[in-house]
């Protein structure tokens, strides 16, 4: 079937299985806008080409579907930026599709003309330059399968205007359907089945261990292992950290479930760690916010590292065994290993370790005092109040700084893919746009968006994009009138001498501004108002809700690993000193 | 043949890469070494026997542990194909220099003559004052040649960086 690139490159998304590409057209990508009007594919059209991004990592992280995007050349592309780079290093499915300058014209300095595979070459797994129409759909093929297997990650899809262009004759095609024997990928071999010899070793290990720890990783939620970890955890009976990118990966009720590691994890996560003799890394990295001073880190402990990713074996910590390989076999492999050698009756005695962990959890839970009348809102407090009126399995995306941290703390994540941040890249601004894509990849579920006033900031205007495409996202935002974790910084290591951290409480009006993007905006104050405003929140389903929170600006984020130091030198919260 | 021995103090390591010969190939690869501030002391490419594929010879010097980081980040590169250290012991290396030297006397032209000859050198061009000369052979002999040369004053001098071959039955 004769067809033009522009009618290719939309049928290829089709027959990816995409079923939502955000975007915001431009006259690069213009020709790819006319046969969208046709295609079953929902666009939605963002305010910001960065918003595109974090909209469809939000819907990745939450589908398992790789989030697709498309913007045009230029300040287009140079703007997702950011987001490539965020999904990159949270290895997030994504496949951004950019308008390019004619071919003949690249280099030219053309109009909007910029050299986005130059540009994104450090922040995607892998972009192509498409040169010829009849190309699409293997390149649009090849890119969903390396975003999507191996370790996911973004890939850049870069399409010169005149091959997609009906009115030009090279972008003329002859339609094929995109299958894998199509594929040109002599070097792409992503690894899945761990060594047998280094499962076998890893068991032995494991067996012999008395003070284990697992320590799980976003990889988990990437290979959808949640359910092995959790029959290996019970295989083993041994306690489990999940990290900033794994919360969800194994549900925080569980009597195994120590919580999050790192710089602001719960003592017992830490500590546990800390005096382990034997970490069990499952798609973990050992990120230096999880191992704090690397030299100090977790000293008597053996390391068993399994990630699909064999540059991360060894990179910060060297393993005692290393298995490359998809935790999901993986695991099932480990639980297969562990029963050969006789299962639970083997193990090492662990009752002390047992009682130890439990008489750290029983000392150093987390705390905050409640505020006193008059007193502006403490955030632990509307999170906990948050977590206990929403459903179990309500979707929570977060920004990055104090209220993504409790966050993590003080909701409870017992599903996994119920909990969205930026972890890596650590992007102010991801929380609304990564909750309006959650909400369109799972438009049953409940999906609350918390972020702060510094971050609403930064990428707010998605609201009117959700309003107008009706997508019904609830915004708590906690308004404390600073940056509140370089505010926190500042207090502890420099003498509490504050730079540009002050954004006020009153300038944006918050309430104002949110109706203005056409969504029910909410100003609570008080701890009685926090109960009914979210009450009211969740009842309202036909379009986006924003909840203000008037919050304490001197609460600081405990425990905390001051960065630079040992993990052993955590900070507990003052009243626990 | 003589075995290779190590030109230089520094530990240099050489990395052959079997990749895409597509456009920007050498930008991502070369890119990865720059992120991770490594400098490279030679680079050669070509594209091999088979047109769908060039080699990449780098030689960099760095330690070792950051260099298996190197290399596993190599090998994540979807057009990276294939990727092999190659030890100074198991490989032959190759380099060629080209080189234009001044001879002001018919005595200085007699001494390089000798030179030419003990190095197996070519000439490829000659005037009044100047040879021009080529030499094929492992990096230390293009190192020593290029230190006797001065004797005599280089004009103008370039070499291509080394490209190696693992040796038969390894």
């Amino acid at each position: 079937m004769d067809m033009n690139g522009g009618q290719a490159l939309v049928k290829t998304l089709e027959c990816e299985g995409a079923d939502v590409v955000f975007g915001l057209p431009g006259g690069a990508i213009l020709p790819v806008y006319d046969p969208i009007i046709e295609s079953p594919i929902r666009h939605i059209l963002v305010r910001h080409e960065q918003g595109a991004g974090h909209m469809a990592e939000g819907y990745a992280h939450a589908t398992g579907r790789p989030g697709v995007m498309m913007i045009t050349s230029g300040p287009g592309a140079t703007n997702a930026v950011t987001a490539l780079c965020d999904a990159y290093m949270d290895s997030v499915p994504v496949v951004c599709i950019t308008g390019q300058v004619p071919y003949a014209a690249i280099g030219t300095d053309a109009f909007q003309e910029c050299d986005t595979t130059g540009i994104t070459l450090s922040v995607t797994k892998h972009n192509f330059l498409v040169t010829e129409a009849q190309d699409i759909p293997r390149i649009v093929h090849e890119a969903f399968h390396i975003a999507t297997t191996g370790r996911p990650g973004p890939v850049l899809v870069d399409i010169p205007k005149d091959i997609v262009d009906p009115r030009n004759p090279r972008s003329a095609m002859t339609w094929y359907e995109p299958t894998d024997d199509l594929m040109e990928l002599p070097g792409y071999r992503p690894a899945t089945v761990g060594d047998p010899e280094l499962v076998q070793a890893a068991a032995e290990l494991i067996c012999a261990a008395e003070r284990p720890v697992i320590y799980a990783g976003g990889g988990i939620l990437k290979a959808r292992a949640a359910a092995e970890l959790i029959a290996l955890a019970e295989l083993i009976d041994v306690p489990v950290v999940t990290t900033l990118m794994a919360r969800g990966c194994f549900p925080d009720s569980h009597e195994l479930c120590l919580g999050m590691p790192g710089m602001h994890g719960n003592y017992t996560a830490v500590t546990a760690m800390q005096s382990s003799d034997l970490l069990i890394a499952l798609g973990a990295r050992f990120d230096d916010r999880v191992t704090g001073r690397l030299d100090g880190f977790a000293p008597d402990a053996k390391v068993i590292h399994v990630d699909i990713d064999a540059a991360e074996l060894g990179k910060v910590r060297t393993p005692d065994v290393a298995i490359r390989g998809d935790c999901k076999l993986v695991i099932g492999d480990l639980v297969e290993a562990v029963r050969a050698c006789g299962g639970r009756g083997t193990q090492a005695d662990r009752q002390q370790w047992r009682s130890q962990i439990s008489g750290w959890q029983e000392r150093y839970p987390l705390v905050y005092e409640q505020s006193e009348p008059g007193e502006l809102l403490k955030p632990q407090y509307v999170l906990e109040v948050l977590r206990d009126s929403t459903p179990e399995d309500t979707i929570v995306t977060s920004g990055v700084g104090q209220h993504q941290m409790w966050a993590s703390q003080y909701w409870r994540f017992d599903h996994p893919y119920t909990w969205i941040n930026s972890g890596g890249l650590g992007t102010m601004g991801f929380s609304v746009p990564a909750a309006i894509g959650a909400k369109v990849g799972m438009p049953d579920r409940m999906v609350w968006a918390v972020d702060g006033d510094g971050c609403f900031q930064m990428t707010a205007q998605e609201l009117v994009t959700a309003s107008t495409e009706r997508i019904p996202i609830k915004v708590a935002l906690f308004n404390n009138a600073y940056l509140g974790m370089v505010r926190q910084w500042q207090e502890m290591f420099y003498e509490e001498r504050y730079s540009e951290v002050y954004l006020s409480h009153e300038v944006p009006d918050y309430v104002k501004w949110a109706e203005a993007m056409g969504c029910v905006a909410m100003r609570v104050e008080a701890p009685e108002e926090v109960a009914p405003a979210i009450a009211k929140a969740n009842e309202i389903d036909d379009r986006p809700v924003v909840l203000e929170f008037r919050s304490a600006a001197e609460e600081n984020v405990y425990p905390m690993v001051p960065a630079g130091q040992s993990n052993s030198d955590i900070v507990v919260d003052p009243s626990q000193r | 043949m003589s075995s290779p021995a190590v030109s230089d103090a520094v530990q240099f390591h050489t990395i052959v890469t079997t990749v895409e010969n597509k456009p920007g190939v050498l930008a991502r690869v070369a890119g990865l070494f720059a992120r991770r501030g490594f400098n490279i002391e030679s680079l050669a490419v070509a594209p091999t026997a088979d047109e769908r594929f060039s080699r990449i010879t780098f030689t960099v010097d760095v330690a070792s542990a950051p260099l298996d980081q190197v290399v596993k980040q190599l090998d994540k590169l979807i057009n990276v194909v294939e990727i092999s250290e190659l030890s100074p012991t198991e490989s032959v290396e190759r380099e060629l220099m080209l080189v234009t030297v001044a001879v002001d006397s018919g005595e200085r032209r007699h001494e390089l003559l000798e030179l030419i000859d003990d190095f197996r050198a070519y000439v490829l061009d000659a005037d009044q004052s100047q040879m021009m000369l080529s030499l094929a052979a492992r990096p230390n002999r293009l190192d020593e040649f290029e230190e006797r040369l001065r004797a005599f004053g280089i004009v103008q001098l370039q070499r291509t960086g080394r490209v190696a071959l693992r040796l038969l039955g390894l």
